[in-house]
């Protein structure tokens, strides 16, 4: 038996790596969302955040194998599924199979796009033709409330930041109780719950990071 | 002839054990691997069979018609297994099983082999339960039993309403067990269409491959037959579409006696057939008679009107008037007539005035309609899917069906048809039920001859035999793939004007009326003069279409009624030949002045088998005389 | 009962035609006329069948065998769904009564790459064969075997291992699923062994080897649709996949532990 060849090892590895992404996305979520509370909040928590350099690079370590195994993975499989139902049928029907579930190689690899853009947007801070504002505030401290702020004042680039969290809301509304299948932990009696479970979480980070482009576009986060 | 079923003397209780020790001899270990045995038929008995001989080290092929053996018509068994067990402390033996199966049989099956079936019953149960059988269990853990089929205990094992699906899968992943070992080669989607016979011992058989149509023979050095019951000689009837008596039927052309056909069950409680285009008939089970009271309309008038506007005093309670002490749980054979009769006087219900009121309203009343929906909510369901009629509120239509087939190829005490080398199990051979089968003794049966009779015996035979002692390239094997072959091209060849299945319904509904639940010299002399009529037209006038060199199922159907109509002939014979009325064969002639059956064991306490003389020809009768040291006879009665 | 339940109507039957394994496949049409409420599916074919065959055509290939819902044998995709969508209902004993005069229907055989068309509508399902070949058993010979009240099962466990077993092997989960995988037929056989004493000494070298088996026979990987549950005419439900996942990864972790062997014929650690 083997984690990175059989097909149920891969899929757990699949849910280990889905989990641990959700578990950042919930912690990301949190801090990003100290944004309302103004320059002060959000400034803060980035410059605590950056005074744990152990944490920060060990958790980077860990995410990018995360993502790198996720994205492997996630395309293998998807080939290997695509190769195995080589003909659709003439009507097309289905009794279960959700919008979100039949999608996730498109919404995950959006996610991949959308992640190497956004770490060249706010942490490498440097797009072409992009401008980043990049200063220090009252405190000294990296001004990471005017970047963003200014960053979703463009039209192009709140739309593009919406549309991510569209998809990431479509990746996990499936993916979330997803993983607790493919863990082997649903049950008759828990699957309600995991379903539900998923679908709530999903739309919390929809309307958590949606908000904030949303917010900031139309002028309820500014200066 | 007189026939010798070569069964044990001395004492019963012992017999199997001293004949296992002293009369069969053992191949040894290292021998067995020369050997091959070709089993066909994967059901409880071929499965079991096939499993348990590859395990022992014989080399086997095994073959099915469906597509995996898995969908064998046992498949389809719902109500139990019987077993001598005696858990519930009721009173159960061995010995009661033994005399209930012979008295159920109405005094015509060999008493040594159902003692045997009887002893080896419990076995059976613990091998499946070791397979993973998941039997029904109480709180404690136990196995539970329920009582059926009129028996005084509950010596019933039973997996929800699937019994014979639960058992066969057991026996299916022994059996596939050994295909991955590779001990076992499996060819699903082949039909077996002609039994070799070499210097009068089966060495082979010759089979068409169904999907690239290709006919080829195997050779072993000894051939298993379990290929289920016949009783699609009715067209319509609680069997699968694909059962057919060609396996057994090409054995018998080949020289194997067959035995008993006449003796076939009718189920009492089955859907009623809804129109001229209907395929199968549906069974209900038998338990749906613990709560259901059977009537009909006292007025012919009243049939057509809605049940529930027909008083009380117009419903003639039938079996309840006739039978007062076993009234709605009279035996099959009993209620099914009863139910024909009352159909035939003008008072039946539903299409084609066919069906019998089962009437569930006392029952709700008395216990609720919960209670009833928990123990038949899914036979309510089922019935509600086939018929769009809900019978919690609208009684059910029932009519009794044909169900199973109680002769088939004769076999001696071993197994062994008067063919060496060519062994019987299951329902095929006749063994052990005489001419009445009781419920859930069929799959006992196919699983004690598969698992724990013919390991035994066949080695027997083996052990006096040289391996290999005929190959491919033999010339009875090479005229044998000659004569499928050209029988498959006469089919395709005619080219007439009706279908295979128009040819088999006409057969169906002529058997069924003549020779079904009741039979009269006339109606089977008349029966018997049709039938060679039937059979030239279909040779002259059948059309079946496509080519031999492809899967093509109106050849498969067109084979399989070309052999169900000459069978029909012998059927009738032999019920005509059996001046008596017995188990599942009613002769009007022979009735008490009370419609009971009449047995007359002065001159019928025999088997009859049957050896085949050519087409058209009268086949020649042999009689194996039925001895009865153990049990006395005596008149069955359910008043 | 329906409007209908008297009158007859008549049909259009879009079906999937192919000669052969390898031969190239179409829809053509035909008309199902005269057909009452109370015909089943396949007898509704049936009689398009007689038709066909009286025209000189050939019939429509498809399999069955019991008609009663029971074997497994029929299958067929009507208008995209296995067994035509009715709950816990196969083909068989579907019948013409829940469709409507002048309907139009599409049928399809199971498409999965594990399941190369024969003829028409009817599938080589070989390989779920090939997945209990593969370990779908308990090792047990035949005699020998402890009393069957020496092993107790409580009953909520042999009411679960009966739930899992009521299977019948039609493949409709696998045509159904977009992955063409076959996990809830595997997961139901995987749970049902696993959930009994019997079979639950072999349950780490079962649960691996079925694994293996299903990808080695062309099945797809599961992506939790639960299209499979739902096309599934005995009800099978996906918490027995669930407990497929459990039993494999408690067999990966000992295994990795080095507490037990998935390799039969290895002796423990
Ligand atoms: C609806 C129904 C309910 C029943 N309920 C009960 C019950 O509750 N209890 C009970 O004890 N009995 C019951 N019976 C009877 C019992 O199920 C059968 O008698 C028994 O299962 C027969 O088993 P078998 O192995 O002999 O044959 P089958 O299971 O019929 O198997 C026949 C095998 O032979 C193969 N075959 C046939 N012809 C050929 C050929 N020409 N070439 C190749 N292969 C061939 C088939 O593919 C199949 O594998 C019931 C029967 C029916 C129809
Ligand atoms: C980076 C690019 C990504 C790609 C290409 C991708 C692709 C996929 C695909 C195809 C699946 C379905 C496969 C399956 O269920 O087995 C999947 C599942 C999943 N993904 Fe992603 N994904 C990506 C990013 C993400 C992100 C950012 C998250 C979380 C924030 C995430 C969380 C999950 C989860 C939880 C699952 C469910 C796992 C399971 O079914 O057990 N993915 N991903
Ligand atoms: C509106 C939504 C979002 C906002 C406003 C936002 C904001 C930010 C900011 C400001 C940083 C830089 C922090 C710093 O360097 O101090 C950052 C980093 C990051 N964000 Fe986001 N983010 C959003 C959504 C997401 C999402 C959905 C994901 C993942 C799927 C994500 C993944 C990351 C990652 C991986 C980093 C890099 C962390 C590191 O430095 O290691 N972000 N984000
Ligand atoms: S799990 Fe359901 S759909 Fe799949 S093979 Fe079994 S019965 Fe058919
Ligand atoms: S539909 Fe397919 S993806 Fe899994 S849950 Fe069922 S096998
Ligand atoms: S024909 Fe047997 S299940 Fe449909």
């Amino acid at each position: 038996m083997r984690l990175l060849s059989d097909s149920i090892g891969r899929k757990v590895v699949m849910a280990i790596t889905g989990l641990l992404m959700v578990l950042f996305v919930v912690g990301h979520l949190l801090g990003n969302l100290s944004i309302f509370a103004g320059p002060n909040g959000i400034n803060a928590y980035a410059e605590k955040l950056h005074g744990l350099p152990q944490v920060v690079w060990a958790t980077r370590v860990v995410m990018l194998t995360a993502v790198a195994l996720h994205i492997v993975l996630s395309i293998r499989l998807t080939l290997e599924n695509r190769a195995a139902k080589p003909t659709a049928y003439a009507v097309d029907r289905r009794l279960r199979v959700t919008f979100a579930g039949k999608n996730m190689i498109w919404t995950g690899l959006l996610l991949g796009g959308f992640i190497a853009f956004h770490l060249l947007h706010f942490t490498v801070r440097s797009v072409p033709g992009l401008d980043i504002v990049q200063g220090l505030d009252g405190h000294g401290r990296f001004d990471v409330f005017s970047m963003v702020v200014a960053a979703f004042g463009h039209v192009v680039t709140a739309v593009v930041y919406v549309v991510a969290m569209a998809a990431l809301f479509l990746h996990l509304s499936h993916g979330i109780q997803s993983t607790f299948q493919s863990l082997g932990l649903n049950n008759a009696k828990t699957m309600p719950g995991f379903l539900k479970f998923g679908s709530v979480l999903s739309v919390i980070f929809l309307l958590g990071y949606g908000s904030i482009p949303v917010a900031i576009f139309f002028g309820l986060i500014a200066k | 002839m007189i026939l010798d079923g070569k069964a044990p003397t001395g004492k019963i209780q012992d017999s199997w054990d001293d004949h296992r020790f002293a009369s069969l001899k053992l191949v040894n270990p290292a021998n067995k691997r020369k050997y091959k045995v070709l089993v066909v038929g994967t059901g409880l008995a071929g499965a079991s069979a096939a499993a348990t001989l590859a395990e022992l080290g014989y080399q086997v092929e095994a073959f099915c018609y469906q597509d995996s053996p898995r969908r064998a018509h046992s498949i389809a068994a719902q109500g139990g297994i019987n077993a001598a067990k005696a858990y519930p402390n009721d009173g159960d033996s061995i010995y009661r099983l033994f005399y209930d199966t012979i008295k159920g049989g109405d005094f015509r099956a060999r008493e040594a082999d159902v003692w045997r079936l009887a002893q080896v019953s419990n076995n059976i149960i613990d091998q499946c339960v070791a397979q993973g059988v998941p039997f029904a269990r109480d709180y404690a853990g136990y196995l539970d039993n329920r009582s059926f089929g009129g028996a005084q205990v509950s010596r019933t094992f039973y997996a929800r309403g699937q019994t014979g699906q639960q058992l066969l899968l057991g026996a299916y992943s022994a059996l596939s067990r050994q295909i991955g070992l590779g001990t076992v080669k499996m060819f699903p989607r082949t039909e077996m269409l002609d039994l070799v016979v070499v210097d009068g011992e089966a060495k082979a058989i010759t089979v068409r491959d169904l999907v690239t149509g290709e006919v080829r023979t195997h050779v072993g050095d000894a051939v298993v037959l379990a290929t289920g019951g016949y009783v699609n000689v009715f067209y319509l009837s609680t069997n699968a579409m694909g059962c057919s008596v060609t396996a057994i039927w090409k054995a018998h052309k080949k020289g194997a006696y067959l035995a008993n056909p006449c003796y076939t069950q009718i189920h009492p409680t089955c859907i009623p057939q809804a129109g001229d285009y209907q395929s199968k008939l549906t069974l209900m089970s038998e338990s749906l008679r613990n709560d259901g009271r059977i009537w009909v309309p006292k007025k012919k008038e009243d049939c057509g009107k809605a049940p529930g506007d027909i008083p009380e005093a117009d419903r003639d309670y039938y079996l309840e008037r006739k039978y007062p002490s076993y009234g709605n749980l009279a035996p099959r054979d009993i209620a099914s007539r009863a139910a024909k009769e009352q159909c035939d006087e003008g008072r039946g219900v539903g299409p084609g005035g066919r069906g019998v009121y089962l009437d569930f309203s006392a029952s709700i009343e008395r216990l609720g309609e919960g209670t009833i929906r928990e123990r038949y909510g899914n036979l309510f369901e089922m019935y509600e899917r086939i018929t769009d009629e809900n019978a919690y509120k609208r009684p059910m239509r029932i009519y009794p069906a044909p169900h199973y087939s109680m002769g088939g190829l004769w076999v001696d005490y071993n197994l062994q048809s008067n063919i060496p080398g060519l062994f019987v199990l299951g329902e095929a051979n006749f063994s052990v039920h005489g001419a009445n089968r009781l419920g859930a003794s069929a799959l006992m049966q196919g699983l004690a001859d598969g698992y724990f009779v013919i390991p035994y015996t066949i080695a027997n035979y083996l052990a006096q035999t040289k391996p290999g002692k005929v190959t491919a390239d033999d010339p009875e094997c090479r005229k044998s793939i000659a004569d499928v072959q050209a029988e498959r091209k006469q089919l395709l060849g005619i080219n007439g004007k009706k279908t295979v299945s128009e040819f088999m319904r006409e057969v169906g509904v002529l058997m069924w009326n003549n020779v079904g639940m009741a039979r009269s010299q006339q109606s089977l002399t008349d029966t018997l003069q049709k039938l060679p009529g039937i059979r030239e037209e279909f040779w002259q006038n059948v059309k079946v279409s496509g080519s031999g060199d492809e899967l093509n199922q109106q050849l498969e159907n067109a084979g399989r009624t070309a052999d169900f109509i000459e069978f029909a002939e012998l059927l009738c014979r032999d019920a005509l030949h059996r001046e008596e009325s017995c188990g599942g064969h009613f002769r009007v002639e022979h009735q008490y002045p009370d419609g009971e059956a009449m047995r007359d064991d002065a001159n019928f306490t025999y088997s009859a088998a049957w050896q085949w003389k050519g087409t058209g020809q009268t086949p020649e009768l042999h009689k194996e005389p039925l001895k009865f040291d153990n049990v006395h006879l005596a008149v069955r009665s359910y008043k | 009962m329906s409007a209908t339940e008297h009158g007859t109507m008549n049909l259009k039957l879009i079906v999937w035609r192919q000669s052969g394994p390898d031969k190239p496949g179409r829809f053509e049409t035909y008309d199902a006329k005269n057909i009452t409420p109370h015909h089943s599916f396949l007898e509704m074919l049936d009689v398009v069948n007689e038709d066909l065959i009286k025209a000189g055509k050939d019939p429509i290939a498809f399999d069955h065998d019991c008609r009663e819902g029971i074997c497994g044998a029929c299958s067929a995709v009507v208008n995209g769904v296995p067994h035509g969508g009715q709950e816990r209902t196969t083909l068989c004993q579907l019948h013409m009564r829940k469709f409507k005069d002048g309907d139009a229907i599409y049928l399809e055989p199971w498409r999965a790459r594990a399941f190369p068309i024969l003829r028409d509508l009817i599938v080589d399902r070989t390989a779920l064969d090939r997945l209990v070949q593969a370990a779908g058993f308990v090792s047990c010979h035949t005699g020998g075997v402890a009393d069957g009240n020496a092993i107790l099962i409580g009953k909520p466990e042999a009411d679960y291992a009966m739930d899992a077993a009521e299977c019948i092997g039609c493949g409709a989960c696998v045509a159904a699923c977009p992955n063409g995988a076959a996990m809830l037929f595997a997961g139901a056989k995987v749970a049902q062994l696993a959930e009994l004493p019997q079979g639950q000494v072999e349950a780490p070298q079962r649960v691996a080897a079925m694994v293996k088996a299903m990808s080695d026979n062309d099945f797809g990987n599961c992506t939790n649709h639960y299209e499979c549950e739902g096309a599934c005419p005995k009800g099978v439900k996906v918490k027995f996949i669930a407990r497929l996942n459990r039993e494999f990864t408690k067999a990966l972790f000992q295994e990795t532990l080095g507490t037990i062997s998935t390799n039969r014929g290895t002796s423990k650690e």
